[in-house]
């Protein structure tokens, strides 16, 4: 059996490059230190103490005294909008904004038009990626056909395809039975399957968290325990299966505990929360902005605070953006009409470094973890800063202060929730796969000009 | 007012509500006049648009505005671009080239005013987004049980129906309590939104203790409600929550921001009993959007010598 490759992208240069005198954070190498790294063939060469290790022929050096290297970070969920809908997002303006955000590995979800449900089109998405993706892209497929919770996808077809797993994200699997036997199938074609989950029952036609704030506005609330009664159901049906489950933006505590209780009886079932449930509440939904709109819907303070304790303790595996792009045509309606959804790739670190780190709330090692733990989850390598490893990694200068959205975006869509915000951290460079796929405006200006001085 | 726009009943303090209703009492005199006409707007522009069947705020906007001598353009959503798919953002856009001193907009969705608000120079009035808010029914509201009562401080006022969905439902739980009154509402529990004392109200789910109210505030009841399983039928709901003259006390009055399902929310003896002031509230809404668009038009000069 031929080895697959689940992760696609362009072909680029391999790095050769001397970063010196960085400060190394790496929870899972162990390493806390100022080290030289070096970088040659787009692997990890060398990690020595700060000062001994000196620039590859005809490679660059940087000089990385008082910037952070952290190992490059993941992202399990993203909407890259290819195919078919390339006006909000298509794969080389999104790894453009992964790499600008520090991260060197994604996961793409399949509600694209068409659907992901097909061998074929998946082949055809690979292919876009070989060409334009700027990062390591992979791919979910769907669980049913065009996400209609009616019938199940050629899920053996698609895995050898080169799916990750499969996901009917944006909605949820109603059916119970139709999820029971989406896991029996797993047994053969491997892959997680990643749940969206929602009683649309009980979220009806929601647009927003239900509480004082809905009560306020007059919007239709989607109550917490839309969410929590479908992780609570699920995680019961893969224990009963033995399945290998993934809960994706996870949102209030009520789902944490269910999530909790699963993992406690024993159940393979992961779970991932998002940049802007971990620091924003329903409260930021006074202004009617529609960048606030997002499914699930940002909650109460006291489920913010169970998702912050969830990822510190390790219940939520890992931070993912569900970075959800769309023009702006569509997000200038009234906040009801808006479809849902925030970006998230360029601003999730500083965010989560402004607003949980540097307040206390959590630990910058564990965010590191945290934001480098989704891969694991597909049964992908994690990326970690040690010799003989591939170069994952980005270089943050957390001292820098910096406006969201000031000087636009990488982004094709500005619908950041986090726009006008003034952030601490700031990543000025991103080596994805060995490749160097960002790096900071200032910084690419000075490796232009140290170029034309070489020649 | 704080503000250029009347949007949310949050944009207008106790004074500045106060100062709107003393300049409704002037001009409520100006419509007992054979010429009903000051001439305050005379040369400026007052859009109305309307997305949602209107007729008394409609109506009432169209008099208001031609009563301050504006001139004025009624846009309805059926029969204009807006049916050929225009989004709202060009709708203002194509509108703004008339530079309209005021844009009045009724919208079934929350937040449509404070978007308008944000695309135009115009002042924005807003005559109902979705269910978020219609503060110039509250305000006409407050100024009826002023002219009935002389002040809403110290009152007790039941708002009783179909909570979740009425935007008059927000704005006047909001408007009565800055007015110094305590409000109270009432109806079926899957009508009574999660949440909503946040907003400063006490919540009943019977109507037990509706004596202690000195104002019973009924609200519409729509008949698709009981399709939505919102209720099992109008028949329970009218035996449970219909307000019956037998039902009020001779010292409650009873309001209704109209138009009233006659046997559904309201008896017909309530509706024609002494106490109800249904028809002041409807006389008060000329008066009022009156002195609406002159606190946001015509600035702060002592009303007197114009009118």
């Amino acid at each position: 059996m031929t080895r697959l490759t689940r992760l696609f992208q362009r072909p680029l240069d391999p790095a050769e490059l001397l970063i010196r005198g960085v400060h190394v954070l790496d929870p899972r190498a162990g390493l806390d230190e100022e080290c030289d790294v070096l970088v040659r063939r787009g692997v990890v060469a060398e990690i020595g103490p700060a000062g001994s290790l000196s620039a590859p022929d005809g490679g660059e050096a940087l000089d990385g005294s008082g910037k952070h290297a952290f190992p490059g970070l993941v992202d399990p969920h993203v909407h890259l909008r290819t195919p078919g809908q390339e006006y909000k997002e298509n794969l080389e303006t999104g790894t453009a904004a992964a790499a600008a955000g520090g991260f060197c590995a994604l996961i793409a979800m399949p509600n694209t038009a068409p659907v992901v449900d097909e061998a074929p089109i998946l082949t055809s998405l690979c292919d876009t990626a070989r060409r334009e993706a700027r990062v390591p892209v992979g791919f979910l497929a769907s669980i049913t056909r065009g996400l209609a919770g009616t019938e199940l996808t050629e899920m053996a077809a698609l895995r050898d395809a080169g799916a990750l797993g499969f996901t009917d994200d944006g909605r949820p699997v109603s059916s119970a039975g139709m999820l029971r036997k989406a896991l029996q199938y797993q047994r053969l074609c491997g892959g997680v399957i990643a749940l969206h989950e929602e009683d649309p029952d009980l979220s009806a036609n929601g647009v927003m968290h239900e509480g004082t704030v809905s009560a306020r506005l007059g919007l239709a609330g989607i109550p917490s325990i839309s969410e929590s009664t479908m992780v609570a159901r699920d995680a019961a049906i893969a224990r009963y299966e033995d399945a290998r489950m993934h809960f994706q933006h996870l949102s209030c505590v009520e789902s944490v505990a269910a999530l909790a209780a699963a993992k406690a009886a024993g159940a393979r079932v992961s779970g991932e929360a998002c940049p802007h449930h971990l620091t924003l509440t329903h409260e930021v939904v006074r202004t009617l902005d529609s960048r606030f709109k997002m499914n699930p819907p940002l909650r109460g303070e006291e489920d913010r605070r169970a998702l912050v304790d969830a990822l510190r303790s390790g219940v939520i595996d890992c931070v993912a953006t569900d970075h959800a792009p769309h023009a702006r045509h569509e997000k200038e309606v009234p906040f009801e009409q808006a479809p849902m959804g925030t970006t998230g790739l360029e601003t999730a670190f500083s965010v989560l470094y402004t607003d949980l780190v540097l307040s206390g709330e959590l630990e910058l090692g564990i965010l590191i973890e945290r934001m480098t733990a989704g891969m694991a989850l597909y049964d992908l390598a994690t990326p970690r800063i040690a010799p003989g490893e591939p170069a994952n990694l980005c270089i943050v200068d957390l001292g820098a202060r910096w406006q969201v959205g000031q000087n636009g975006y990488e982004s094709r869509s500005e619908n950041s929730c986090f726009h006008g915000r003034t952030l601490r951290g700031r990543v000025i460079m991103t080596i994805a796969a060995g490749r160097i796929a960002f790096r900071a405006r200032m910084l690419a200006a000075a490796a232009a000009h140290a170029r034309g001085a070489i020649a | 007012m704080t503000g250029r726009h009347l949007i949310s009943i949050d944009d207008v303090d106790r004074a500045g509500i106060e100062r709107i209703l003393n300049r409704a009492e002037s001009f409520a005199e100006v419509s007992g006049r054979e010429i009903k006409k000051v001439p305050v707007l005379r040369g400026r522009t007052v859009v109305n648009l309307f997305y949602e069947a209107s007729t008394r705020t409609s109506s009432s906007f169209e008099l208001a505005a031609k009563r301050l001598s504006a001139d004025v353009v009624s846009v309805r959503a059926a029969g204009s671009s807006i049916d050929k798919g225009e989004s709202l953002k060009d709708t203002i856009q194509t509108l703004s080239a008339y530079d309209p001193a005021a844009i009045v907009i009724r919208s079934p969705h929350v937040g449509a005013a404070r978007l308008v608000a944000g695309w135009c120079d115009a002042a924005v009035i807003n005559a109902g987004d979705g269910k978020h808010e219609h503060p110039t029914q509250a305000l006409l509201d407050v100024y009826t049980l002023r002219r009935a009562l002389g002040s809403l401080d110290g009152l007790n006022i039941w708002i009783v129906g179909d909570v979740v969905h009425s935007r008059v439902a927000r704005s006047n739980i909001l408007a009565f309590g800055r007015m110094g009154a305590t409000v109270t509402v009432s109806g079926p529990p899957t009508l009574i939104p999660r949440g909503i004392e946040a907003l400063g109200c006490a919540v009943q789910p019977t109507i037990d203790r509706l004596g202690e109210a000195d104002v019973v505030y009924v609200l519409r009841m729509q008949h698709e409600r009981m399709h939505e399983s919102f209720i099992p039928s109008l028949r329970e709901y009218a035996a449970r929550y219909q307000i019956s003259a037998a039902r009020l006390a001779p010292r409650q009055l009873l309001m209704h921001p109209g138009p009233v399902n006659r046997g559904v929310e309201l008896s017909a003896d309530a509706i024609d009993s002494p106490q109800a002031l249904i028809g002041a509230q409807v006389k008060a809404g000329v008066a009022v959007r009156m002195a609406v668009l002159y606190e946001l038009l015509a600035g702060t000069p002592a009303l007197a010598a114009v009118a």
